[in-house]
């Protein structure tokens, strides 16, 4: 079962510490992966909740937003998750895929890395493999496919219950 | 009130498929007092189930039963599973159409004339003339209510419109406009005006634009003359020793099958399921599926030389609001081989929404490269190519050799390389597509590689002699006087022009045909 759920913002200074911090945003504490300022957590059981972040950091590196909190990237993963508890395959693929990265990294892991470039120049590496694949291809839906994401980049969605644009600005551009 | 036929009427006329071909054919029937019965393999949903949200609305109607793809095009790779963005819902692809209605010009039925001999190219002259068509054409968009036919005005032009037009000055294009749109501009037909919602491929929640589902089907079923039948999936075609066709075996909404008498049949699911229809219907007598002693049942598929063009401006224009395709340039349809190809090719307005754009703007994309054209969605204009690719043999639907669907029949295998032509003519066309928005102030242009096709075309092809066809003028088989076929499919070479025009005015052409043939006991 994952769960995103949304806390209180802010945990103490005292409990990110006791804790470890994994970069300077998530938090992994017990089967959950909490982010302290934006409030929110996401529960995991079928792979590590070191996986879940790894994998909600790749999802960024895959399709960088610099406006999309990580919130929508930890929903856009969590299927993994899902798929993962009713199949191991799927569990295999995903777990040995990210050991494989951060193997790759080396010491400190894919996490570890503090530059978006030395993270892609691995997803490149294995941009081919299957384990990119599924991960690559699962977020073109479950990334764009948030409703709560499309005002970020200024998409309405549904409209024919507000009568179209036809009133709303069909017709208002005004620089040409 | 619609009518219910007994399975065994074998008095009726049986059309597999309720889209542009067999929607306008049955109500073409039912209106002269001909027993129509409708197979269609997908569901009803009416207008107002429609759903203004691209992958709900992918769910609801899209065409998803597996097929398998070869060949040099992109979406063999990118969507090996899906060659056509098609539908599988009462009403067919006219649900999902966007409402462009084109007439074909005249040189487009002359084209082994026109364009001569060119290598790699199955080209041939359609059976029919312009002038032979321009009553049906005329019938057609009086009919769909087309704006800028019969007075009825054009629709307003909106935000992506403007980008094109502003970008079409500029480089000095004549022919710009709103388009000759089956989308009411003004009430008629007891059916809404346009309110520029877009989502005009999603279903068009307020029937402004012009569906089968909604306007031919139940004036149809209004005579008494005709039964749509949903949920019922046509398996084989079955005929008698000699050779006349006696009735169609579907699968019906529980997946038991049925078989269908009827005294005509005509074959209307679109291009790929019409030759693998026939395909299926091999027999003893016809070793190589129906209607196919040419060979040519499933060959010379077409799908139009598309591609996008996205551009990004330094300010918003919000292009997914209002009617998606209301939005032409005409003037590279022309016929010019000094651009360094035969045929000719139009610019339309086009939008996804986020969503459909984060799939299909560069399939398999990722990176900032590819997300930082979605960070600016909202100053993003678009438009479509569509234009005339040329027929292959070997551009193809075959029956697949080893996969069969839930009911046991082979699914379509799609097979299909871009002849040099429509590669030279895509090309030319992104770079005239990215210097009209360099016209304009665009700070970075995307040459978007084509969609799943929508506009499949040409399997079971119309011409002059039996041996180079598929169908007659009348869109009559030529080997089976009682087996007809009514969709895109017939289409001999596919012109620079969105289909469904032509489709529906064959249709109503082949109606007057089919009935004058009754009346006479010739079929």
């Amino acid at each position: 079962m994952v769960t995103i759920y949304d806390g209180k913002p802010g945990l103490s200074r005292r409990e990110l510490l006791k804790r470890g911090s994994i970069g300077a945003l998530l938090v992994i504490s017990g089967s959950a992966v909490i982010s302290p300022e934006q409030a929110w957590g996401l529960e995991t059981s079928a792979l590590k909740p070191e996986t879940m972040a790894t994998l909600i950091q790749m999802a960024r590196d895959i399709y960088p937003h610099d406006q999309v909190p990580d919130k929508y990237y930890a929903i856009a993963v969590k299927g993994h998750h899902e798929t993962a508890a009713k199949d191991p395959a799927h569990k295999e693929l995903i777990e040995k895929g990210i050991a494989e990265l951060d193997k790759k990294a080396g010491k400190g892991g894919y996490r570890g890395l503090g530059w978006e470039e030395q993270r892609v120049a691995l997803l490149t590496e294995i941009e081919k493999a299957p384990f990119f694949q599924a991960v690559r291809g699962g977020l073109v839906v479950s990334l764009y496919n948030q409703k709560e994401v499309w005002p970020i980049f200024g998409y309405e969605g549904e409209s024919y219950s507000k009568g179209g644009y036809i009133a709303r600005g069909f017709s208002d551009i005004e620089w040409l | 009130m619609a009518a219910s036929f007994d399975l065994k009427n074998d008095g009726v006329v049986v059309i597999i498929g309720s889209g542009a071909g067999g929607g306008t054919l049955g109500n073409e029937l039912a209106q002269k007092g001909i027993d129509v019965v409708i197979l269609e393999a997908g569901a009803r949903h009416e207008y107002e189930d429609f759903i203004n949200d691209e992958w709900d609305s992918f769910a609801q109607l899209a065409w998803k039963d597996k097929r398998t793809t070869s060949g040099d095009w992109r979406v063999a790779k990118d969507f090996p599973n899906l060659p056509a963005w098609i539908v599988k819902s009462v009403g067919g692809s006219t649900t999902h159409w966007a409402g462009a209605s084109l007439r074909f010009q005249e040189h487009e039925f002359k084209t082994a004339s026109t364009y001569g001999k060119l290598e790699g190219a199955n080209l041939l002259d359609w059976p029919i003339t312009l002038a032979e068509m321009e009553p049906y054409y005329a019938k057609a968009e009086a009919k769909m209510g087309v704006t800028g036919t019969n007075d009825w005005p054009r629709l307003p032009g909106n935000n992506n419109f403007k980008v094109l037009k502003a970008g079409a000055d500029k480089l000095g294009y004549k022919e710009c406009h709103t388009g000759n749109m089956a989308i009411n501009s003004v009430e008629r037909d007891d059916r809404n005006s346009c309110q520029q919602t877009g989502f005009c491929f999603q279903g068009c929640k307020w029937g402004a634009k012009w569906s089968t589902l909604y306007t031919e089907i139940p004036k149809g079923e209004a005579t008494g003359h005709l039964e749509v039948r949903p949920n019922a999936m046509a398996i084989k075609i079955n005929h008698d020793a000699s050779g006349k066709v006696t009735g169609v075996v579907y699968a019906d909404k529980d997946g038991k099958l049925q078989e269908q008498k009827a005294r005509i049949v005509a074959v209307a699911g679109n291009s790929i399921e019409s030759p693998r229809l026939l395909l299926n219907s091999q027999s003893a007598k016809f070793p190589h599926g129906l209607a196919n002693s040419s060979g040519q049942v499933g060959k010379n598929y077409m799908r139009h030389t598309t591609g996008s063009v996205y551009a990004i401006f330094d300010k918003p224009v919000h292009m997914y609001r209002g009617t998606t395709m209301a939005g032409i340039i005409r003037d590279e349809a022309r016929h010019d081989p000094s651009r360094g190809f035969v045929g000719g090719y139009e610019f339309e307005t086009l939008s996804l929404g986020l969503p459909f754009m984060a799939a299909f703007l560069n399939p398999g994309g990722w990176g900032r490269s590819f997300t930082t054209a979605l960070d600016h969605y909202d100053h993003m204009a678009g438009l479509w190519i569509v234009g005339e690719d040329m027929p292959r043999e070997e551009n193809r639907i075959m029956l697949h050799a080893d996969e069969k669907d839930e009911h046991g029949m082979p699914i379509a295998d799609v097979h299909f390389d871009d002849h040099p032509n429509d590669t030279a003519m895509r090309n030319h066309a992104y770079k005239q597509a990215s210097a009209l928005y360099d016209a304009v102030g665009a700070t970075r242009t995307f040459p978007t590689p084509p969609y799943p096709s929508t506009h499949n075309l040409g399997t079971n092809r119309m011409s002059g002699k039996a041996e180079h066809g598929v169908v007659n003028k009348h869109g009559q088989t030529h080997d089976i006087k009682n087996l007809f076929v009514s969709d895109g499919s017939q289409f001999t070479t596919g012109a620079a022009e969105n289909p469904t025009l032509t489709i529906v005015s064959l249709a109503i052409r082949q109606a007057d045909y089919i009935a004058a043939q009754m009346s006479a006991k010739t079929i």
